[in-house]
């Protein structure tokens, strides 16, 4: 169990630094086919952003919110990637070739590059669950349940 | 000029990494650790690897460096220091000998960023040329890991989320 942090300091770099770094995150996260970056950095930027408002303001923060409703979302990640690739095989396609997207109007190198997007996004949210959900098991014992039941 | 900022950079980055192992305090150690990870992507982005270096910031420097305090915060909060144990006689004359052996096989490498080594004439050019075409993603190594090599990328994201799926089993604690 985590107790919110006495220092002002932190409370106050945190009230201004959280938000920053989820914008970050989620830039990081779409710049990563224009720049350096992607789904795995930018998960683990938004995941650290909310292990950051649990260190610094406790496990029931209303702040801290986010962090234990992310818990829930174990695994989503995963079915988003996988399910990009289901999705290219409905017209007959390969798994994850997202040249085999069916969708009408766009040219090929258009579908990779949505297909990118979308397996970018699963990547970065199952990084960011993975990562809260590790700080979590290291740090509480009642907190789960409690979560989970209420 | 590299040589100016570079041998600071390597200076620093064996210091660190000698510290970590030697300090007897372990949060001195692994702070040691996390600036160990900032020197290492700092010469990674030197190197020209800026995604690589990316994520050595945030997951070396960052994530790991919490996750290693949550754990000794968690386990022994009273037993911070370790005594080391001097190394044995085997060890002390054995790894200078594999350090050389491994210095001698250094020579037979590829100079960095030699145009005419295995690794930039296998593919490499093939993706590098026609990556924008394909894919419309002007950052090669995002095309590669996504789209070229998309179903490798999906196996590690099973990797990560087997890794949390392991520690909430193992790890979690409950209250009854």
């Amino acid at each position: 169990m985590i107790r919110p942090h006495d220092s002002i300091i932190v409370q106050s770099l945190g009230r201004f630094l959280i938000p920053v770094t989820q914008m970050f995150g989620l830039y990081v996260l779409f710049f990563g086919q224009y720049g350096p970056g992607g789904g795995f950095v930018g998960g683990v930027i938004l995941g650290t952003s909310m292990i950051f408002s649990v260190l610094a303001f406790g496990h029931d923060a209303s702040r801290s919110q986010l962090a234990k409703k992310v818990l829930h979302g174990d695994g989503v990640g995963m079915l988003i990637y996988a399910g990009v690739g289901g999705l290219c095989m409905i017209g007959g396609g390969e798994f994850l070739n997202f040249a085999d997207f069916e969708i009408p109007g766009l040219e090929t190198a258009s579908r990779r590059s949505l297909g990118i997007v979308l397996t970018q996004l699963g990547v970065a949210v199952d990084v960011a669950v993975t990562a809260v959900s590790i700080v979590f098991s290291l740090s509480a014992e009642e907190i789960i349940e409690d979560s989970l039941n209420g | 000029m590299t040589f100016s900022f570079e041998i600071p950079l390597l200076l620093l980055l064996l210091v660190t990494a000698v510290g970590a192992v030697l300090v007897e305090d372990l949060i001195s150690a692994i702070l040691l650790l996390g600036s160990y990870s900032f020197f290492l992507a700092l010469v990674w982005a030197w190197l020209g690897a800026v995604d690589v270096a990316f994520v050595e910031a945030v997951v070396g420097a960052g994530l790991a460096t919490v996750l290693f305090l949550l754990t000794l915060f968690g386990t022994a909060p009273k037993v911070s220091r370790l005594r080391l144990p001097p190394p044995p006689m085997a060890a002390l004359v054995s790894l200078p000998l594999l350090g050389l052996l491994l210095l001698y096989a250094a020579n037979d490498l590829p100079q960095f960023g030699d145009p005419q080594s295995p690794p930039s004439t296998h593919i490499s050019p093939t993706y590098l040329e026609q990556s924008y075409q394909d894919t419309h993603t002007p950052n090669v190594v995002t095309s590669i890991l996504m789209d070229y090599r998309s179903l490798d990328t999906m196996i590690e994201t099973v990797v990560i989320f087997t890794a949390g799926i392991a520690c909430a089993l193992l790890l979690r604690r409950h209250s009854s």
